[in-house]
């Protein structure tokens, strides 16, 4: 019951399009504010669905997000036929980075991604396989507090 | 202390003089102004109080609350405490110590100048980044109507609002200080009044919403004491005492003006903004973690900061050019002891103990389900308006037509196209009606 979906949305995310970043994100979180999700929740969201999809537009030429809200959680799951991580736990590491200099120059590929995400999501499951895409799934929840 | 967490509302609307132009509702930065039958009326929940819509007004019909000089005669002593936006507002020539003596002959016992405390504020705030290491960037919300963005729009923000009070407070505390030990008046008898280029400002005074009380007790707007301010400057000019007094403070004045902050700060990454629409653009960045390398974000309602404020009297560029001129003459003096300073913020001095209260706006309904529920026929809606924003339902866009509906606070045909769509149904309908029971003899 508590796990029947309520809302789900899918948006297409295009990489390598910097000018349109961070408009998905902008959506999900225009999503949760008018449905009264609380404060806390909405900028662990904001914050788990900006960077993943910003790991979409950096990195691969195409990508998805579907975001699904039920009773207690909110699901973000973001596909993309990306070039995939061979060293996950490598890329969990915060500084660690793959992108090239120019785009680190302009202020993305900090290596703060996934480290970020990790860091703001209650469950988080990643699935990448090299030269077909990654596969990630941010699950939070309405109700947790921080201590 | 009844009055405080109380919303304070400091715009209204004479529902006579309204005429229902709508320019009030088009300009409203927040969204809050709606028109039905003729007359405009604030949404007060969505109210900022940067007085836009006072600027706008063609019939006059929109005041703010602020106050004159009969509303302070129970206090034995007052003190003017001008914003330091006041210093722009006359001819070049005229200075803040002139400024500060046109204020005591127009009516107050004293006044107490402001660009003093925004330097002390400066030192506080470089302070507290010098030792901060909680989450980036931190708002430098001084600007009331910021503020009351965050508290109903930007709740998530709250805890990167910087805990340190703001200039015109520390100016009123300072300024009581003194006149209770000079004038052995006891503090209640001593009234403290902003001299105000918006609205805004009364928000932060009556609300008071991070700290026990305001030390300030009421507002009177540049625009109302303008007149007699320029007629006591005629007359100081003629006594000839236009140059005589040294002015020292020269870091302070530059937060009259729109990143005038951030200069003082010499902070090494940090942002100034002003005018709401780039403020929710820069708010929605940092929900999404983008600005995690700045320190401080400087944050303005009016695009050019305080100089642009809706009770102002100047051209803001003008008036802007003013302080930027008496910024490059007075320099980078202090007219505080860097030192003592930086003691008081050890203190606590410049600190607001209290988190900053919310008032997130209603939510399409308490339960998610049925919240989901009507932001779905909220989008069915928007879908079948013409997205046109023309605002001649008395909403200022298609999208707020839509919530308005949802909320029960409008009704969809109050769109002259979707009025239309019905009327041709409706036309269409009787034709058909009439065909069907037409038993005319004649041949038509």
């Amino acid at each position: 019951m508590n796990d029947e979906v309520l809302y789900r949305k899918r948006f297409d995310i295009q990489g390598r399009d910097f000018s349109n970043a961070g408009n998905v994100s902008s959506q999900v979180k225009a999503v949760l504010k008018e449905i009264g999700i609380e404060a806390y929740v909405i900028r662990r969201t904001a914050i788990a669905a900006y960077e993943g999809e910003m790991n979409i537009v950096m990195y691969a030429d195409k990508g998805e997000l579907e975001f699904l809200i039920d009773r207690e959680k909110i699901q973000l799951i973001f596909t993309d036929q990306g070039p995939g991580i061979e060293d996950i736990n490598l890329a969990m590491q915060p500084g660690y980075s793959t992108a090239p200099p120019e785009m680190q120059e302009m202020g993305f590929g900090a290596g703060m991604g996934l480290p970020n995400i990790i860091k703001n999501a209650d469950k988080f499951e990643i699935q990448s396989e090299v030269g077909k895409g990654t596969t990630l799934h941010v699950i939070i929840y309405h109700s947790k507090h921080p201590e | 202390m009844a009055m405080k967490k109380e919303k304070f509302l400091p715009v209204q609307i004479d529902k006579e003089k309204c005429s229902g132009h709508m320019e009030c509702m088009r300009i409203c930065p927040s969204e809050a102004i709606r028109v039905r039958n003729g007359k405009a009326y604030i949404l007060e929940e969505k109210c900022i109080g940067c007085g836009e819509c006072i600027k706008v007004c063609p019939e006059g019909a929109i005041t703010p609350l602020t106050g004159s000089f009969s509303d302070f005669s129970q206090f034995k002593y007052t003190i003017a405490v001008p914003s330091p936006s006041l210093y722009g507002q006359f001819h070049h020539d005229i200075e803040p110590p002139v400024l500060l003596e046109a204020l005591k002959r127009i009516g107050f016992d004293d006044a107490q100048d402001v660009a003093g405390a925004c330097e002390a504020v400066t030192i506080a705030i470089q302070e507290l980044l010098s030792e901060y290491r909680g989450p980036l960037p931190l708002i430098g919300a001084f600007c009331p109507a910021v503020v009351r963005l965050i508290q109903f729009k930007y709740p998530d923000l709250a805890e990167l609002l910087i805990p340190i009070d703001s200039p015109m407070e520390i100016a009123a505390r300072e300024a009581k200080r003194r006149v209770v030990e000079e004038k052995g008046l006891k503090e209640e008898e001593i009234g403290a009044i902003y001299i105000t280029p918006c609205p805004a400002k009364m928000t932060a005074i009556f609300e008071s919403p991070r700290k026990e009380k305001s030390y300030l007790d009421g507002v009177i707007s540049i625009a109302d004491l303008y007149n007699s301010l320029l007629s006591a400057i005629t007359e100081i000019s003629k006594e000839g005492m236009t140059k005589e007094k040294k002015w020292d403070c020269g870091i302070g004045l530059s937060w009259a003006i729109m990143g005038g902050q951030t200069q003082a700060l010499e902070a090494e990454y940090a942002l100034a903004v002003g005018g709401m629409p780039d403020v929710v653009k820069i708010f929605e960045d940092i929900e999404s973690g983008k600005l995690r390398d700045i320190q401080y974000v400087e944050c303005h309602s009016c695009h050019q900061g305080c100089v642009s404020g809706s009770l102002t009297v100047d051209n803001p560029y003008v008036a802007r050019s003013k302080i930027i001129r008496l910024m490059e003459k007075y320099g980078k003096s202090f007219c505080n002891k860097v030192e003592e300073v930086k003691e008081l913020y050890k203190k606590g001095y410049f600190k607001l103990f209290e988190e900053l209260p919310l008032m997130p706006l209603q939510p399409l309904d308490t339960d998610i389900s049925k919240a989901i529920a009507k932001m779905r026929q909220k989008e069915q809606i928007l879908e079948g308006l013409p997205k046109i924003n023309c605002g001649a339902c008395g909403a200022p866009n298609c999208r707020a037509l839509a919530e308005d509906v949802v909320l029960g606070r409008a009704k969809i045909t109050d769109c002259v196209f979707q009025a239309h769509l019905e009327l041709r149904h409706l036309a269409s309908r009787i034709m058909e009606l009439a065909d069907r029971y037409s038993r005319s003899p004649v041949k038509e």
